[in-house]
C-alpha cells in the first residue's frame, strides 16, 4: 500500500514537472518563432557575419592597437578587455580599501571608527550610479584644463582630459606586462601551495611564502627589466591641445574605477568585519593561551575561519563589481556595453545578436568567477577540517 | 567627569600620548577637508531667488533644488492630478501600519490586502482612465514618485517569486530544480541595464505584432525577474539554516509539503534573513535609478534632466547631492528599522 | 481533465496562429494614437518644455501624421529615445515612426529593417569650439578631443575626415546629447561635433554661448528624415506625403492662417491638396481632408520651422538648403496629381 501511493506521488510529480517544462519550452518556442517571423518580415539583417566586417569607428581607449581595417570583432575583443580591465582593477582597490575601513572599524580608536563607519554608511546607501556622475561630472569640473595641468615633477600630469604618465613606447609593452602579471599570478598560486604544504610538515610558513604575493608584481618587473633595452619610454608631453605620449589615463576610466572601487569598498569591509567578529572571542583567548602571539593568532586562527564566513558574500561583491562596471556607458567609458551594445548596435541594428552576446559574456564572467570563489571555498573548507563531504 | 568625556565621544582623551596625537592630527585632516565643504553647502549658499540670476555667490545654490522640486517628486506628472500620487502615498503609509503595529486589528488579512492590493490599486489610480479620472500616460510618471513606485511594486511582487525560486532550487524534483538554478543563475549573471535595455525597447521583438504592454510595466518585469533570483538566494540562505530537526518535526507531525513550508519552515528561514532581505530591497532600490539610461524620469533622471536645462546649466552638483541625500534618507533608514527589526525578533526567539 | 487537454489544445493554438500582413495604419486607428519616437532632448528638433509637453520640428511631423491618419494632432504617444536605442524600437514595434533627427544613409536603409521616407531637414556635421582655442579651421582639430553623442553617423565620418586627413583626435562618445553639451561645457573636450543645426542648438544651452563659434567646415551629408519599419508600404506612402504635403502648402502659400479663405480658391492645385476636389487620401485609406487637417492643426512647413528652428525661435537658423527649391533650397515635394 505504502509502496502504490509512493509511485503515484512519483508519478504525478514527475508529470507536473514534465507539464511546467513543456510550459516553459512552449513559451520560449513562441518567443523564438515571433522573433524569427519578425525579422524576416521586416527585413533586418541576421546571424553573425557582422563580426568580420569593418567597423569604422574609434575607441577612445584600448589596450590593444587597431587601425581603419579593424572589424567589429576585434572591437569587441577590445570593449571586452577594457570591461575586464576595469573589472579587474575594481576588485583589487575595492578589496585594499574594503580592507583598511574594516580594520579601522575594528580598532580601539574610537575617532577611526566613526569616520570608517560614515564612509560606510554614506557610500553604500547612495546608488552607484550617482557617484558616478557625481565623481565624473563634479570632480572633473575641478581639474584645470591641458595647459594648466597639475604636475609632478614634469614626468606625471593631471588635468580634465587625462592621467598622463610616462610609459614604454613599444606596443608590446602592456601585453608582455599584463602577461607577466598573470603568469606571476600563477607561479605565485603554486608557489603558496607548496608553501603551506611545507608548513603543515614543518609547523611554520618558509621564508618565501611572501613571494607568492610578490610574484605578480616581480615577474612583470623582471620582463621590463629584460626588455627595457628595447623599449624607449615615452613621457608624456603637450602638443597642441593635448598630451601625446606616455600612458594616458582618460577621466572616464579614473572616475569609473573610482567610483567602482569606493562603492564596493563599503559593502566589503562590512563583509570582512562581520567575518572577523563571526569569530567567537573564546577563539582569539585560546590562541594567546597556546602561546601565540596577537599577530600569529590572527593570522593563523582568526583569518582562516574568518575566510569561511567572508568569501560568499564577498565572491558575490566581485560580480557585483563586474556587473556594475557595465554602468561605464553611462559616462562614455568605451567598455563592452557602450561599444558593443552601443555604437556597434546602431550600425549593423542586430539587437537580438549584440544583446545576446554581450549578456553571455557578463554571464560567463559571474559564472567563472563564482566557480573560482567555489573552488576556492572547498578548498578552504577541506583545509579547515570541514565540510567536503 | 568620565561619563561625559563618553557622552560626547571624547572617551579617547585619556589614552596614551602618542594615540592621542594620532587622533587630533586625523580630526584637524578631516576638518581641512570637511571645513571647505561646509562652508560651500550653508554658510555662503543662496537659499532664496526665483532664477539662476540670484546664484552669484561662491556658495551652492539651492535656488536650482528649490525651484524644481515639484518635478523632482512627480516628474511630469499634471500638477492638477498631484492628489493622486499623495493620496496613494498615505495609503502606502496606512497600509504599513499592520505591518509594524503587532495588535492590529486582522492583522493577517490586512497585510495581504496590503501585500498585493496596493500595488495594482496604486497602478490603476495613477494611470487613470476609469471612475472619471483622466488618464495620465505612465510616461508623464517621473521622479521620487517613479522611484518609489517601482521600487515598491518591485519588492512585493519578487519576494513571493523568489520564495517560490528558493523551494524550487531546493526541491527533490529535478526538473523543477534545475530550471530554478538556470533561471536564478541567468538573471543573476546579466546586468540589469542589458535586462531594462531588453525590456524597454527589444521585448516587442519576440511578441506577436500588435501586442502591447506599458513600457513602465515591462522594466517593472525586467526589475522583478532581476530581484527575485537575488532574494531567491538569500531566501536559499534561511531555509538551509532551518536546522534538519524542524523539517523532520513538520513531517513528523504529519503536515504535507505547502503546510509544513508555510506554517514551520518559512517562517523560522525568513526571520534568519530579514537582513539580507532588507539589504536586497536596499539595492533593488538604489538600483531604480538606472531606468533613467532607458529613458524613464526617476528622480536621478529628473534632477539630470533639469540640470542639463539651458537656464540651470552648471548646478549639476547641488542636484546630485540632494538626490543622494534623498536616497540615503531612505536607504538608511531602511537599514536602521532593519536592524531594529532583527533585534525585536532575536529577543522574541530567546523569549 | 477534459479542462486540461482544452489547456493544452490552446497552448497549442498560439503556436500555429500566423503573423497577418502587417497594418500600421489599422492598428493605430484601433489604438487611437500613433506611437512616435523622438530625441530625449534636442531644442527646435524635440524637446521637452518645462511642463513635459514636447516641441519641435521633428515632434510636429509626428502631430501632422497624427492628424492626417487620425484626426487629431495631439493623438500622439512620443517615446524619448537615445540614439542607440532608436532603430531597435523601431525595429521592434515599440514606435510606429521615428522622428528624431536620423541621417538617411544607404547602410541603414538597406541592413537594418527600416525605410527612410524623406528628408525634412538638410543637414551636415559641423564642430563648435570655445573662441578661446584660437582655431578657425577644422584642419587645425589635429589632437584635440573631441565630445559626440554616441550611436550616431558622427562618429564614423570623424573617423573618416581625420584618418584621410592623416590627423589625430581623441574621441569622447556620450549615451545622451545633455551630456555631450555638459561634458564640453565642463572643459572635457577641445570640440563638439554633431549636425550642425543641433550645434546651433547647444551652443544655446552652453554656459556662455557668445563664447563658442561653429567652425565653417561641413564634413559630410546629413540627410535628417522620418524612418518606418519595412514592410509596410502603405504606412510608408503616407509618412511621405505628409511630409509632401507640408512642403506643397508651402509652395503653394496654404498656411493655418489662410485655410478659411482659400475655400473658395479656384487654383485647381489649392482644391486638390485640400481635398476639395478629387480624393488623393483614399488611396492611403486617409479622410479626404487629411492634408488640411494637417495644416489647419499644424500649419506647413514654413511655419513649423519658423517656429522651431527659424526667425520665431531662439535658434534663428537660416533656411538654407532647407528652402524651396524654387527658392534656392533643396526642398521639393513630389507633385500632388
Amino acid at each position: 500500500m505504502q509502496k502504490l501511493i509512493t509511485i503515484k506521488q512519483r508519478w504525478q510529480s514527475w508529470f507536473w514537472q514534465v507539464l511546467i517544462l513543456l510550459a516553459l519550452l512552449s513559451t520560449l518556442g513562441i518567443f523564438a518563432r515571433n522573433l524569427v517571423l519578425n525579422l524576416r518580415e521586416r527585413g533586418i539583417a541576421s546571424g553573425f557575419h557582422f563580426l568580420g566586417q569593418v567597423a569604422g569607428f574609434d575607441l577612445a581607449f584600448h589596450l590593444l592597437s587597431y587601425d581603419h581595417t579593424a572589424s567589429f570583432g576585434r572591437m569587441f575583443l577590445l570593449a571586452l578587455l577594457n570591461t575586464l580591465l576595469v573589472s579587474f582593477l575594481g576588485i583589487i582597490f575595492a578589496s585594499l580599501i574594503g580592507l583598511l575601513v574594516a580594520l579601522a572599524r575594528l580598532s580601539k580608536n574610537p575617532l577611526l571608527r566613526f569616520l570608517a563607519s560614515s564612509y560606510v554608511e554614506v557610500l553604500r546607501n547612495i546608488p552607484l550610479l550617482l557617484q558616478l556622475f557625481f565623481w565624473y561630472f563634479a570632480v572633473l569640473r575641478q581639474l584645470p584644463g591641458p595647459r594648466q595641468s597639475f604636475s609632478l615633477g614634469g614626468y606625471v600630469f593631471l588635468n580634465n582630459r587625462s592621467l598622463a604618465i610616462p610609459f614604454p613606447e613599444d606596443a608590446s609593452a602592456a601585453p608582455l606586462l599584463l602577461l607577466g602579471f598573470l603568469v606571476g599570478l600563477i607561479l605565485g598560486h603554486y608557489l603558496n601551495r607548496y608553501a603551506r604544504r611545507l608548513r603543515i610538515e614543518r609547523g611554520s610558513y618558509p621564508i618565501f611564502t611572501l613571494g607568492s604575493f610578490l610574484l605578480p608584481l616581480a615577474v612583470p618587473a623582471l620582463f621590463a627589466l629584460l626588455f627595457s633595452r628595447h623599449w624607449t619610454l615615452s613621457f608624456p608631453e603637450l602638443q597642441g591641445f593635448n598630451f601625446s605620449g606616455g600612458l594616458q589615463l582618460i577621466p572616464e576610466f579614473v572616475s569609473l574605477v573610482l567610483a567602482l572601487s569606493l562603492y564596493t569598498a563599503a559593502f566589503i569591509s562590512e563583509i570582512i568585519r562581520a567575518g572577523v567578529l563571526s569569530v567567537g572571542s573564546g577563539q582569539l583567548e585560546a590562541a594567546q593561551a597556546l602561546g601565540l602571539s596577537r599577530r600569529d593568532s590572527l593570522r593563523l586562527i582568526v583569518l582562516p575561519q574568518a575566510m569561511r564566513v567572508i568569501i560568499p558574500p564577498l565572491s558575490s561583491q566581485y560580480l557585483n563589481l563586474t556587473k556594475n562596471s557595465s554602468l561605464a556607458a553611462a559616462i562614455a567609458f568605451p567598455d563592452l556595453v557602450l561599444v558593443f551594445a552601443g555604437t556597434a548596435l546602431n550600425i549593423t541594428g542586430q539587437a537580438v545578436e549584440l544583446m545576446g552576446l554581450t549578456m553571455l559574456v557578463y554571464l560567463s564572467l559571474s559564472l567563472s568567477i563564482s566557480f573560482m570563489m567555489n573552488r576556492y571555498q572547498a578548498q578552504t573548507s577541506r583545509y579547515l577540517g570541514q565540510g567536503g563531504h | 567627569m568620565q561619563g561625559l568625556r563618553h557622552t560626547f565621544g571624547l572617551a579617547f582623551i585619556k589614552r596614551s600620548p602618542i594615540q592621542s596625537f594620532f587622533t587630533a592630527f586625523v580630526l584637524l585632516g578631516v576638518l581641512y577637508l570637511v571645513w571647505p565643504a561646509f562652508v560651500w553647502l550653508f554658510i555662503k549658499a543662496q537659499y532664496v531667488g526665483v532664477d539662476r540670476s540670484s546664484c552669484t555667490g561662491d556658495g551652492a545654490c539651492w535656488v536650482f533644488v528649490r525651484q524644481r522640486l515639484g518635478q523632482f517628486i512627480f516628474g511630469f506628472y499634471e500638477p492638477s492630478e498631484v492628489w493622486r500620487p499623495l493620496l496613494i502615498a498615505l495609503a502606502w503609509i496606512l497600509a504599513a501600519i499592520p505591518l509594524i503595529w503587532k495588535n492590529c486589528p486582522a492583522r493577517k488579512v490586512s497585510s495581504f490586502v496590503a501585500l498585493f492590493g496596493l500595488p495594482i490599486l496604486s497602478w490603476f489610480v495613477l494611470r487613470g482612465g476609469w471612475l472619471g479620472l483622466s488618464y495620465i500616460e505612465t510616461a508623464r510618471w517621473g521622479g521620487l514618485m517613479l522611484t518609489l513606485l517601482i521600487s515598491a511594486i518591485g519588492i512585493m511582487l519578487s519576494l513571493p517569486i523568489g520564495i517560490l525560486l528558493a523551494l524550487g532550487r531546493r526541491s527533490t524534483l529535478p526538473i523543477l530544480r534545475w530550471l530554478s538554478v538556470a533561471f536564478i543563475e541567468l538573471w543573476r549573471g546579466v546586468p540589469l541595464i542589458t535586462v531594462l535595455f531588453m525590456a524597454s525597447v527589444m521585448l516587442p521583438l519576440f511578441l506577436p505584432p500588435g501586442f502591447e504592454v506599458d513600457k513602465l510595466l515591462r522594466c517593472l518585469i525586467g526589475v522583478v525577474c532581476f530581484t527575485s533570483a537575488y532574494l531567491a538566494e538569500v531566501v536559499r540562505g534561511g531555509l538551509q539554516a532551518v536546522p534538519k530537526g524542524q523539517y523532520e518535526a513538520a513531517a513528523a507531525l504529519g503536515l504535507r509539503f505547502w503546510p509544513s513550508m508555510s506554517l514551520v519552515i518559512m517562517p523560522q528561514a525568513l526571520r534568519l534573513v530579514i537582513p539580507g532581505l532588507v539589504n536586497s530591497f536596499i539595492s533593488l532600490f538604489k538600483d531604480t535609478s538606472l531606468v533613467l539610461i532607458i529613458g524613464m524620469f526617476d528622480l536621478l533622471g529628473m534632477v539630470q534632466a533639469a540640470s542639463t536645462d539651458p537656464e540651470w546649466l552648471g548646478f549639476a552638483l547641488e542636484g546630485y547631492l540632494f538626490a543622494g541625500l534623498i536616497f540615503w534618507l531612505f536607504c538608511f533608514s531602511m537599514s536602521r528599522s532593519s536592524l531594529r527589526l532583527e533585534r525585536r525578533l532575536q529577543e522574541s526567539s530567546q523569549r | 481533465m477534459k479542462s486540461f487537454w482544452l489547456g493544452i489544445l490552446g497552448f497549442a493554438a498560439i503556436f500555429i496562429y500566423t503573423h497577418a500582413q502587417a497594418d500600421t495604419l489599422g492598428e493605430i486607428t484601433k489604438r487611437g494614437y500613433i506611437k512616435c519616437g523622438v530625441s530625449q532632448g534636442l531644442a527646435g528638433f524635440s524637446s521637452p518644455d518645462k511642463t513635459g509637453a514636447w516641441r519641435g520640428l521633428d515632434v510636429d511631423f509626428c502631430r501632422a501624421l497624427a492628424a492626417a491618419t487620425l484626426g487629431d494632432a495631439n493623438k500622439v504617444k512620443f517615446t524619448a529615445l537615445s540614439a542607440k536605442e532608436r532603430f531597435t524600437a523601431l525595429q521592434s514595434g515599440e514606435i510606429d515612426i521615428l522622428s528624431r533627427n536620423t541621417s538617411w544613409t544607404i547602410v541603414r536603409d538597406a541592413s537594418l529593417g527600416v525605410d527612410f521616407v524623406g528628408v525634412i531637414y538638410y543637414d551636415g556635421q559641423g564642430f563648435l569650439v570655445s573662441k578661446k582655442a584660437g582655431v578657425k579651421t577644422a584642419k587645425e582639430l589635429n589632437g584635440a578631443s573631441i565630445c559626440v553623442n554616441l550611436g550616431t553617423t558622427t562618429e564614423l565620418n570623424l573617423a573618416d575626415y581625420f584618418r584621410s586627413r592623416n590627423l589625430t583626435y581623441k574621441l569622447v562618445t556620450f549615451e545622451k546629447n545633455d551630456e555631450v553639451v555638459a561634458a564640453y561645457d565642463a572643459g572635457r573636450c577641445d570640440a563638439m561635433s554633431s549636425d550642425r543645426s543641433g550645434l546651433y542648438a547647444d551652443r544655446s544651452k552652453l554656459k556662455k554661448p557668445d563664447e563658442h563659434i561653429i567652425l565653417p567646415e561641413t564634413i559630410s551629408k546629413e540627410p535628417l528624415g522620418p524612418v518606418v519599419r519595412h514592410g509596410d508600404n502603405r504606412w510608408a506612402d503616407i509618412a511621405r506625403w505628409t511630409l509632401f504635403a507640408l512642403l506643397e502648402a508651402e509652395e503653394l502659400k496654404v498656411n493655418s492662417h489662410n485655410l478659411d479663405q482659400l475655400r473658395s480658391s479656384t487654383n485647381p492645385s489649392i482644391r486638390r491638396l485640400l481635398g476639395f476636389e478629387g480624393d488623393l487620401g483614399k488611396n492611403f485609406g486617409l479622410k479626404p481632408d487629411w492634408a488640411l487637417q494637417i495644416i489647419k492643426q499644424i500649419g506647413n512647413y514654413q511655419e513649423i520651422y519658423d517656429r522651431h528652428l527659424g526667425k520665431d525661435s531662439p535658434l534663428n537658423i537660416a533656411r538654407g538648403q532647407n528652402a524651396l527649391w524654387n527658392e534656392g533650397g533643396l526642398q521639393y515635394p513630389m507633385p500632388f496629381r
